[in-house]
């Protein structure tokens, strides 16, 4: 596969803090790679740096090989994490105003059709929900039939059905072979989305990898979970606090139930279950935050 | 093409209906001459004054002495009170040197005055003057209607630019293939718009009911507002450059527009004033603009006389756009 899009040894300071400390990867072209981070991992700053609204302290961006010109924004759409909208226009305005940006836009009815902006499309920008909101900033990352779209956390404050339901506008999107890169802070989305999924923090890249791959690299076996109340004396091989729980990773289930059992701990509460990413992103950035 | 168009009309649709704005623009100015007029033409008319020259030959009883008759006497040279009576700043005048009397054929009093007067006056040659009087209302018009549109071309886009860049309307844009100058344009264009018709309501307006004097043309008048407008939306856009904050951008505005309406004339005549303020007054468009619609309206200035005012206006422009656009950043 073609590579988009590709970074190398990405950098941005502001002043002591080192928002971006050295990132490289590239994306394939018609995939969806997804950004994971905890809050001030550097998400946000990576991705407008690949936008070209951020200029890095230093590092390289390169789009289908070249350093992004001119032509660069009439090829993609970016969503960012949040944007204000003008005042006082409705969305079939606001998406009129930004079509004309375009040398060859979307359809409206197109763009209305894929974002479901029916029932708000006469409405006043600032009278929309979170939702809604969200799906008319989409129709505009959209409207120029983008090779690439760029969305900072578009799911965030999103209902459950809501959230559903835009993982179909980016399946929608997907489809027509756009390639998508997304920040996001659930791993059940990025689970379900993406083909690559890259965890960051403090500004470094930690993995990078398929979903699969990152758990079978990680975990071998499940996770046996326990209130950690009075086990804190206890030595287990491959074990973390994690909250109020303690963790033990084992590809031995019997041996580590004998274990317990032996050591006479309280088993009340004991969960056994296989490990997805969310405790793959405690593993790797809850660690990185204790330390 | 097709961005700046729609660009201009985003804007102007934001400004129309955010109705708060839209009619503080238009009602403001209207009441502040309405305002004025009736404040300064008070019980003016109750009173009627008579010039006279020489000693009066009339009786004790002639209507010259009636309680609502005010005498100014005049030495004999009549150059003065006949001004005075074409600007309808006094209501006759009565010589009684040559024995003649004067009116002004388009003042209200004058019909009435013959009457009162014609026992008393038999005798006495009638001249008429003719000439419509200067109020202050026409004098104050030109000011308070260029003092709306220093509000609303500073606030109306340096100020909005401001608030777009810190709302993230600018990043946004930015995000797109639209480039500054295009942005940029359009928001002026908008609110040329904006402003060149709200000044042609507020004159229009208040013309109905005030009737201002003017002598000159109203195509050049036109044409000195359209070219004030811009050097004053030009003005707002320095502030416009790089500012963030919305509090610091009104400050500031406030600031330089204050100074700017009290020393441009807008409320009283610059002449008498100190040397160095009519001179520090020269910098603002808004002395400019004021001085040269005054000249039009009320002497009925050509382009020549008026000349000066367009090319300082002109230059100012060019410098204002010059100086905001090499500071421009989008954020
Ligand atoms: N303009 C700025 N000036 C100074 N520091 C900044 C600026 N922008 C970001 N930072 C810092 O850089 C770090 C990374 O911020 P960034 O916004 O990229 O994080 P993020 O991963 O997007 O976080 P979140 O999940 O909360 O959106 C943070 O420590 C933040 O405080
Ligand atoms: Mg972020």
């Amino acid at each position: 596969m073609n590579t988009i899009m590709r970074i190398e040894n990405l950098k941005k300071s502001y002043g002591n803090v080192k928002a971006v400390n050295g990132i490289s990867f590239s994306i394939p072209e018609g995939s969806c790679f997804g950004l994971l981070g905890p809050n001030g991992a550097g998400k946000t700053t990576t991705i407008e740096m690949m936008e070209g609204i951020l200029s890095p302290t230093s590092g390289k961006v390169y789009f289908r090989g070249k350093k992004i010109d001119n032509h660069f924004k009439k090829k993609v759409g970016i969503q960012f994490q949040s944007t204000a909208l003008p005042e006082f226009i409705t969305v079939k305005e606001t998406l009129e105003m930004f079509r004309s940006f375009y040398p060859k836009p979307r359809t409206l009815d197109e763009i209305i059709e894929i974002c479901s902006l029916t029932d708000i499309i006469d409405r006043d920008n600032r009278k929309l929900s979170g939702g809604q909101r969200q799906r008319m900033l989409l129709g505009l990352a959209i409207i120029p039939h983008p090779e690439m779209v760029f969305l900072d956390e578009p799911t965030t404050g999103l209902d459950p059905q809501a959230r559903r339901n835009f993982w179909n506008l980016i399946d929608r999107i997907k489809a027509e072979n756009t390639t998508v890169l997304l920040t996001t802070h659930y791993m059940e989305e990025a689970e379900i989305l993406c083909d690559q999924i890259a965890i960051m923090d403090h500004g470094k890249l930690l993995e990078l990898d398929t979903p699969a791959k990152l758990l079978t690299t990680h975990f071998n076996g499940v996770i046996v979970r326990i209130p950690h109340s009075g086990l804190l004396d206890f030595n287990f091989e491959n074990s973390a606090v994690i909250g109020d729980f303690l963790e033990i990773t084992t590809n031995n289930l019997d041996r580590t139930m004998k274990e317990l059992l032996e050591a006479k701990v309280n088993l009340e509460g004991l969960i056994i279950k296989k490990p997805n990413l969310d405790d793959l992103f405690l593993k790797l950035t809850g660690a990185s935050l204790r330390s | 093409m097709k961005k700046f168009t729609a660009i201009v009309y985003a804007r102007t649709m934001e400004f129309l209906r955010d109705k708060g704005t839209f009619y503080w623009n238009l009602l403001f100015p209207i009441v502040l001459v309405v305002g004025f007029s009736f404040a300064f033409n008070g019980n003016n008319d109750t009173i009627f004054k008579i010039g006279v020259i020489g000693e009066s030959t009339l009786g004790e009883e002639a209507f010259l002495n009636l309680p609502s008759i005010e005498q100014i006497s005049y030495d004999s040279d009549k150059q003065l009170p006949l001004e005075k009576i074409r600007r309808h700043q006094i209501d006759m005048l009565i010589d009684f040197n040559d024995g003649t009397y004067y009116l002004n054929n388009e003042s209200n009093s004058s019909g009435l005055l013959r009457i009162v007067g014609e026992k008393d006056l038999a005798g006495f040659q009638e001249k008429e003057l003719s000439g419509s009087p200067i109020r202050y209302v026409d004098w104050l018009v030109p000011g308070v209607i260029g003092m709306n549109m220093l509000f609303s071309c500073m606030f109306g886009v340096g100020f909005v630019i401001v608030r777009y860049r810190k709302n993230g309307v600018l990043k946004r844009m930015k995000a797109t293939p639209v480039s500054p100058i295009v942005f940029i344009s359009a928001q002026m264009v908008s609110r040329f718009i904006i402003v060149i018709l709200t000044s042609i309501l507020v004159f229009t307006g208040t013309n109905l009911f005030l009737h201002f004097m003017v002598h000159g043309s109203y195509l050049l008048l036109v044409l000195v507002t359209s070219l004030s407008i811009v050097c004053m939306i030009s003005f707002g856009l320095i502030f416009a450059a790089r500012l963030k904050s919305e509090e610091l951008t009104s400050g500031l505005m406030n600031l330089v527009t204050f100074p700017m309406i009290i020393f441009s004339g807008v409320f009283f005549s610059l002449e008498g004033t100190p040397r160095l303020m009519q001179q520090a007054s020269k910098f603002f468009p808004l002395t400019h603009f004021i001085e040269a619609s005054r000249a039009i309206m009320i002497d009925g200035a050509g382009i020549v006389q008026i000349l000066p005012n367009i090319l300082v206006l002109s230059g100012m422009t060019l410098v204002f756009l010059i100086t905001a656009s090499v500071l421009f950043k989008w954020e």
